[in-house]
């Protein structure tokens, strides 16, 4: 089962790696992981995405996370309302005005932002949850040719109340 | 304020830390740390034959006394030498601060002469770690290093020490902080009162319950409320390998260490019990067996100051996080204050059915015309040293015996490396243990493979005249491995053969050492009285035992708790 866990931790050297380390070294899977310090600049916040067999797996691995000494809160998302976003670049290549027109309007449809053009080159931006993004990967293979994907990894946040502080 | 260098901010930090002995070897990258400890009178430094001895020494300094162990090696290889002592140290939560030295921050990542990532090598085994890049950083680093090391569940703390970092010619104002907080470090000591509650009344009602105890009873210094709290309600107490000695070995209460190589009583006791209460102890595989065959009618309370260790093998009914000492306190005070008592009777049926198991004996073993039992050694030992010595020991079947045949009075008397089961530790743990008691019996039961891991540091114990007492059950072979080898792999016995053991009686010499060679039964005693009675000596005494003998009660692999072998031709009933 999908889970998304955010952490909140020291912005120090070194705590990037603990984390890592740790999920490497209890076998745990990470399906994507973002990090970025806070408005806080001595916060960062981490966002992990994973993939795990059963509850108690994912009690262990909280557990373990907020085990390290770096780490002051660490939470888990799915279990309630939130927010989750990723963010896409896309390098897109095509020839001719209607294959062009095709890869405009595929791109307003997603509501992607065209954010650089060359005579060929067409680089999009598009934000969304990680689904919406394979689906408009997927349109954009049949109507041009693709020449580079960066996908971010997902960030979440809860909705309403809930918020992961110091 | 104060102006000192940062080699010297380590040296002083150190002492107004509290530290007094330091175990480590010099290398490039520790120079200026070594000068200024040159310098120092008040910090004694201990020169090991190998880094990894030093860990050891410490860790055993630290398990014995509850202080934090200290060590200072040099980078590269030096910290890389460490690795295994921070491993078993890691392994059974002991403090540790290791220090060691790293190239200058301006050839950090160049492939300097010596340079190993010592952050990232001990990150799996460390509890956490520290690099200084300015002298600044170095106290507050030392602080914080001892703190996360000795509070919750202790362990090792690495800091690097960067060689420019430490410059003598450099000064800066120093000055050591009084007290340390963390935002993000705040362990809990005291258990939810909702939980103890409930646990009073899961004890009180329990008809069949054992009280199981582990080394995070002796960490916490909760022997007293554990035996408190046994005597009460009249239970019956397992200690598992670590926890052997946090209740009396002697006590009628006692029925033995419990798991692999447990006795038949206490696997008996755990697998038919209605209730386990798990005071610091963490259901390691060497006590559970096959987990899906585990103790099926038993509820499970849990005391653990680490929230990981609960329901992480086994899932705990009755969680309590907090401080084993401060949670059977709370326990305590509530039954006195409710004045709670559990029903005699059911305990009474229950120490029945208890006693019936006892009474299989099941630790009795038959003595030959021709050789030396191990068991015999351990028991000899027992009644030369009246049950008081410390006791350390490396890992393999002298390790198992003398945990069963030893009846450890008290806390921190057994010095072992349980977790990561460390051979080559016995040696420099009993010089740890020698250091901080200087006055008592200290011996080291080993084994003729384990002893020669660490062996080198015979040659310490002759610089700083560190009289430790030698035991070597010595069967010729890796004894344990070939147990296996006999039970499981159709007694091929593949390198388990010591084909070279060397004269330990003249190495010994070598090192000015006495050694003495026991062959008969008939000298096990007097050899042992006179290791003992030379108490400025270091004394080899290397015990020729029976080779065949094996460990037993030994569980069945993949049984239950109480699927056990009893000796050769002997086994439960499946």
């Amino acid at each position: 089962m999908r889970r998304i866990i955010s952490v909140l931790l020291e912005n120090e050297s070194g705590a990037l790696a603990r984390v890592v380390g740790l999920f490497a070294q209890r076998g745990y899977n990470i399906e994507s992981l973002t990090v970025s310090p806070t408005n806080d600049l001595t916060l960062s916040r981490m966002t992990i995405t994973t993939d795990v067999v059963d509850n108690a797996t994912l009690e262990q691995m909280m557990k373990q996370l907020h085990k390290l000494v770096d780490v002051l809160r660490v939470s888990e998302l799915t279990q309630s309302a939130n927010v989750e976003r990723e963010l896409l670049l896309i390098k897109v290549r095509t020839v001719g005005s209607e294959a062009r027109e095709e890869v405009k309007r595929t791109c307003d449809i997603y509501r992607g932002q065209i954010v650089d053009i060359t005579q060929n080159l067409y680089t999009i931006q598009l934000t969304g949850v990680g689904s919406k993004l394979d689906s408009f990967v997927a349109t954009m293979d049949d109507a041009s040719e693709i020449v580079e994907v960066v996908r971010s990894g997902v960030c979440g946040i809860a909705r309403g109340d809930k918020a992961l502080r110091a | 304020m104060e102006m000192l260098s940062g080699a010297e901010m380590v040296v002083r930090s150190l002492q107004d830390e509290g530290i007094e002995h330091i175990f480590g070897y010099p290398g490039g990258s520790v120079l200026d740390i070594y000068d200024a400890i040159f310098q120092s009178d008040k910090i004694e430094h201990y020169l090991v034959r190998h880094e990894q001895a030093a860990v050891h020494m410490a860790d055993a300094y630290s398990r014995s006394t509850g202080k934090v162990g200290c060590v200072l090696v040099t980078a590269g290889p030096g910290a890389t030498n460490c690795i295994t002592g921070i491993a078993t140290a890691y392994m059974d939560s002991i403090p540790l601060v290791v220090l060691s030295g790293q190239v200058p921050t301006f050839w950090i990542g160049d492939d300097a002469f010596q340079e190993t990532d010592m952050i990232g090598v001990s990150r799996p085994v460390v509890k956490h770690s520290f690099s200084c890049r300015t002298a600044e950083e170095i106290p507050i680093a030392i602080k914080k290093a001892f703190y996360i090391a000795s509070t919750g569940r202790p362990g090792p703390v690495v800091i690097d020490l960067p060689k420019d970092v430490q410059n003598p010619l450099n000064k800066f104002p120093y000055e050591y902080p009084e007290t340390v907080s963390l935002r993000s470090y705040n362990p809990t000591l005291s258990g939810h009162k909702g939980q103890i509650k409930r646990a009073v009344a899961a004890l009180i009602s329990a008809k069949k319950p054992v009280l199981y105890v582990g080394g995070g009873a002796i960490i916490a210094n909760a022997s007293k409320q554990v035996l408190e709290l046994a005597e009460k309600l009249n239970l019956p107490v397992t200690n598992t390998l670590m926890g052997l000695g946090a209740f009396p070995g002697e006590h009628k209460q006692f029925i033995g260490m419990l798991g692999m190589h447990g006795t038949y009583e206490a696997n008996k006791s755990m697998h038919n019990a209605d209730l386990i209460f798990s005071c610091g102890a963490r259901f390691d595989d060497r006590v559970t067996n096959n987990v899906d065959k585990f103790c099926p009618n038993a509820k499970i309370m849990h005391i653990d100051i680490d929230p990981t260790s609960i329901s992480k093998n086994i899932h705990a009914d009755l969680p309590i996080v907090g401080s084993v000492e401060v949670v059977l306190q709370q326990m305590l005070d509530l039954i006195e204050e409710t004045q709670a008592a559990n029903d005699s009777e059911s305990i009474n049926l229950w120490w029945d059915q208890i006693n019936e198991w006892r009474a299989k004996d099941c630790l009795a073993y038959k003595t030959s015309e021709t050789h030396i039992k191990p068991q015999q050694v351990i028991q000899c030992l027992y009644k030369v040293t009246k049950g008081d010595a410390i006791v350390t020991s490396d890992v393999g079947q002298h390790q198992m015996v003398a945990a069963q045949y030893y009846p450890f009075k008290e806390p921190r008397q057994w010095i072992n490396s349980g977790g990561a089961g460390t051979m080559g530790f016995g040696l420099p743990a009993a010089m740890g243990c020698k250091i901080a008691f200087p006055d008592r019996p200290v011996v080291c039961v080993t084994g003729d493979g384990s002893i020669q891991m660490n062996i080198q540091e015979l040659s310490t114990c002759m610089q700083y005249n560190i009289p430790v007492v030698i035991l070597l059950l010595n069967n010729r072979s890796l004894g344990m491995v070939k147990q296996w080898q006999k039970m499981f792999y159709g007694g091929r016995q593949s390198h388990s053969y010591m084909d070279s053991v060397p004269d330990f009686v003249k190495l010994s010499e070598a090192y000015n050492h006495i050694g003495i060679k026991v062959d008969k039964i008939e000298e096990l005693e007097p050899a042992l009285i006179r290791a003992f009675e030379l108490k400025d000596r270091v004394v080899f005494v290397d015990v020729a035992i029976d080779p065949e003998e094996h460990v037993y009660p030994m569980q069945v692999k993949f049984g239950s708790m109480q699927d056990m072998y009893l000796s050769k031709t002997e086994q439960t009933d499946a």
